[in-house]
């Protein structure tokens, strides 16, 4: 095993932190949880892009680092957490899949995950090449607790953590996108969060409940 | 230059005018004359392409060729008549009491917003922003869609949200690997690495295994908003639960930008692949949403989801001509977008007449139009028939080209085709035929109801059909060119 200089090494703990992370919030199920573990997801992927910054000295990742800060680790939480407190959401139901079950399923996922990015960690000339197979599994990993999960919010949660794992795929791949695509992407999750707020208390004005399988009703309709 | 500011000036301008004096009285005559601007702006931006050929503007991050300037007419066209059918629609709806002037002050704000999100996915050149545009197409719908706040609605308007947002965030994914791909062509700094213009001029350069994965995440995610089979399950609700002014522009306008989109990427794959794998898919994903949606026409009860089930069927068979990729195939199926288009907008706003007369969707509700009101009655007639693929509509030709296409290039496919478009014949002229000409009780309306887009919908894909202008097809053709490479 060849000595991984610091940096590199702790970029691979960011990324393991990342992927341990993702299976903590596929086995919450208090929403409250998922929100603060979302959060320091968010704060990792600040970190791992902050390191990448500090060693390929490009200033767009800096600027990409202070966004994640903003939006992720504190705005979207805290908006997520006021949220939480109005409708009076603290717990999922008993998820589709039970916990257990899903687990075992994101494990065979992430190995998935790991067999799709091999043709793109081979041809990457990132020093983060490995990460790619992470980035991965965390958006797949995301996608099966947005499968699972019943609550309106837990989807919501799964969605935004999707959206970390693709930023982290991003910046792994390539050292993150261009900065107008970037703000744009940020600017798009802000609003759908905007607007998932004003549509959930719609859903709630109407049902007296966040669960979804109020809403199923069209489906047997069809 | 101008023409474009003006063409992303006016709506962007109109959301903010609207979204301010929304709840005034003259709201809808603001928004009709907003619409009315782009669509101006449009036809300059047209006559300036056909005249000097293609454009690099605004530091190459805009770029306008005979392809998606085409779609930029027709979005700012039926934009415009969906404006003037959406004014006395939605009057009544108010006075109906199923929303209210503060809801409408956002319908109007929101409307010329998805305007704006379509045309900017259409003339950027930059594939992120291409991303970053549809994603806002969606959410600037969302709330349209849930706009009644009826518990089906918000049931669509999540599934909207859900699956076109997950749907949308592969499709993410699919763009950072194209940019992995170029970076390593185009250097890294960044900034000219995601311009269309540029990767298609190093396409045959890019690292086929990374394009191939990539053009799979592009397909399932931008094929999601066009409504691809089996990607297809947000759509007829969306279509059904919304006012009638924001399905005909979700379906006649929303599924080409996307299917845009997807063409976009399918170049671009095509020129590093050097094999028929992104044209396969397109096939298949295509050949599976028309046989997909012709047998579920059949277990339709409401007439908005008849018609978005048939939506599907044709951007299916639109993604199947593009998938046939001749210049031919290509010509066929930039004419069946235009028809399609321009034809289904033309029913939706039929039927929305036809079901606020009625009170209801659904079809076993709604017995004779021809009775109740003439105009509204053969509007549904001809727009059917259209449809439906009858000569002299444009949507025979289009059909037509594909098929015989089909027949040189997949025989295999002809089958399933043709059977396909005589069960969606059966299942439609079925259902049409006693809400057009089926006795009723009910009164005929007292004064006819304005009905001019859909005529005007109607004669223009007539005239299609019967004889396209030379500049026309000369420019479907350029296109068409521009598209299949040959």
């Amino acid at each position: 095993m060849p000595h991984l200089p610091l940096d590199r090494q702790l970029l691979n703990a960011c990324a393991a932190l990342l992927l341990l992370l993702s299976f903590a919030m596929l086995s919450q199920r208090r929403i409250v949880s998922l929100v603060n573990l979302l959060a320091v997801q968010g704060a990792v992927l600040a970190a791992a892009t902050l390191l990448l910054a500090w060693r390929t000295h490009e200033a767009h990742l800096y600027f990409s680092a202070a966004l994640t800060v903003a939006l992720k680790v504190a705005f979207l939480p805290w908006l997520l957490h006021r949220l939480i407190r109005r409708l009076e959401v603290y717990w999922d139901t008993e998820p589709l899949l039970n916990i257990s079950g899903t687990m075992l399923v994101g494990i065979l996922v992430v190995v998935f995950a790991f067999g799709l990015a091999q043709p793109i960690s081979h041809l990457a000339s990132t020093t983060t090449r490995n990460a790619i197979g992470i980035a991965i599994g965390v958006v797949l990993l995301a996608f099966l607790m947005m499968i699972t999960r019943r609550k309106a919010m837990s989807q919501v949660i799964g969605f935004l953590s999707m959206d970390n794992g693709l930023f982290f795929g991003a910046m792994s791949a390539t050292y993150g996108m261009p900065m107008v695509v970037e703000l744009g992407v940020a600017l798009d999750v802000l609003v759908a969060v905007l607007v998932l707020g004003v549509f959930f208390f719609q859903i709630r004005e109407r049902f007296d409940s966040l669960d979804l399988h109020h809403l199923e009703r069209l489906s047997e309709r069809s | 230059m101008t023409a474009l500011l003006l063409l992303l000036g006016f709506p962007a301008s109109g959301a903010i005018v609207l979204a301010i004096a929304g709840e005034r009285r003259h709201a809808p005559e603001i928004n009709t004359l907003f619409s009315c601007g782009t669509f101006v702006a449009a036809c300059l931006l047209t006559l300036r392409i056909i005249g000097h050929g293609s454009l690099l503007l605004g530091r190459e991050q805009f770029f306008i060729d005979p392809f998606n300037v085409f779609l930029v007419a027709l979005t700012a066209f039926v934009g415009l008549t969906t404006a003037l059918f959406s004014r006395p629609y939605m009057r009544v709806e108010l006075a109906h009491g199923r929303v209210s002037n503060r809801r409408l002050r956002l319908y109007h704000s929101m409307y010329q917003l998805f305007m704006l999100t379509m045309l900017l996915a259409l003339t950027t050149n930059n594939m992120g922003l291409l991303w970053v545009s549809m994603e806002a197409a969606t959410l600037s719908t969302v709330l349209l869609v849930t706009l009644y706040r009826t518990p089906q609605s918000l049931e669509a308007g999540w599934k909207y949200f859900i699956l076109c947002g997950v749907g949308i965030a592969q499709a993410l994914f699919g763009t950072i690997l194209i940019y992995f791909a170029a970076e390593k062509v185009l250097g890294a700094q960044g900034v000219t690495a995601l311009l269309w213009t540029h990767l298609d001029a190093v396409r045959s350069q890019l690292e086929p295994t990374v394009l191939a994965l990539a053009f799979v995440f592009l397909l399932v995610g931008y094929g999601t908003k066009v409504g691809l089979a089996p990607l297809h399950s947000w759509l007829p609700d969306a279509h059904a639960e919304g006012p009638t002014p924001i399905s005909a522009v979700l379906s006649g306008l929303l599924l080409n930008v996307a299917l845009y989109a997807v063409v976009r990427c399918k170049v671009l794959v095509e020129g590093s692949l050097h094999s028929a794998l992104p044209a396969r898919m397109l096939m298949g994903f295509g050949l599976l949403s028309v046989v997909m949606a012709a047998f579920l026409l059949f277990r339709q009860r409401d007439i908005k989801r008849l018609f978005a089930y048939s939506s599907i069927e044709h951007m299916g068979l639109a993604a199947f001509a593009f998938g046939l990729s001749g210049p031919v195939a290509t010509f066929a199926a930039l004419l069946h977008m235009t028809v399609h288009s321009l034809t289904k907008s033309a029913i939706f706003f039929t039927v929305g007449h036809a079901a606020q007369k009625a009170g209801s969707q659904l079809m076993d509700d709604i017995r004779g139009l021809i009775t109740l009101s003439p105009t509204v009655g053969w509007g549904l007639m001809l727009g059917a028939l259209a449809i439906l693929g009858m000569p002299p509509f444009g949507v025979f030709a289009s059909e037509f080209l594909i098929l015989t296409t089909a027949m040189r290039e997949q025989p295999w496919s002809i089958p399933i085709l043709l059977v396909a478009l005589g069960v969606a014949f059966a299942a439609i002229f079925g259902r049409v035929q006693p809400m057009v000409f089926g006795d009723t009780q009910g009164r005929r309306l007292p004064h006819p109801p304005a009905l001019v887009p859909v005529f005007a919908h109607l004669v223009i894909v007539l005239v299609l059909g019967i004889y396209i202008p030379p500049y026309l097809a000369d420019w479907y053709r350029a296109a068409a060119h521009l598209i299949s490479g040959s």
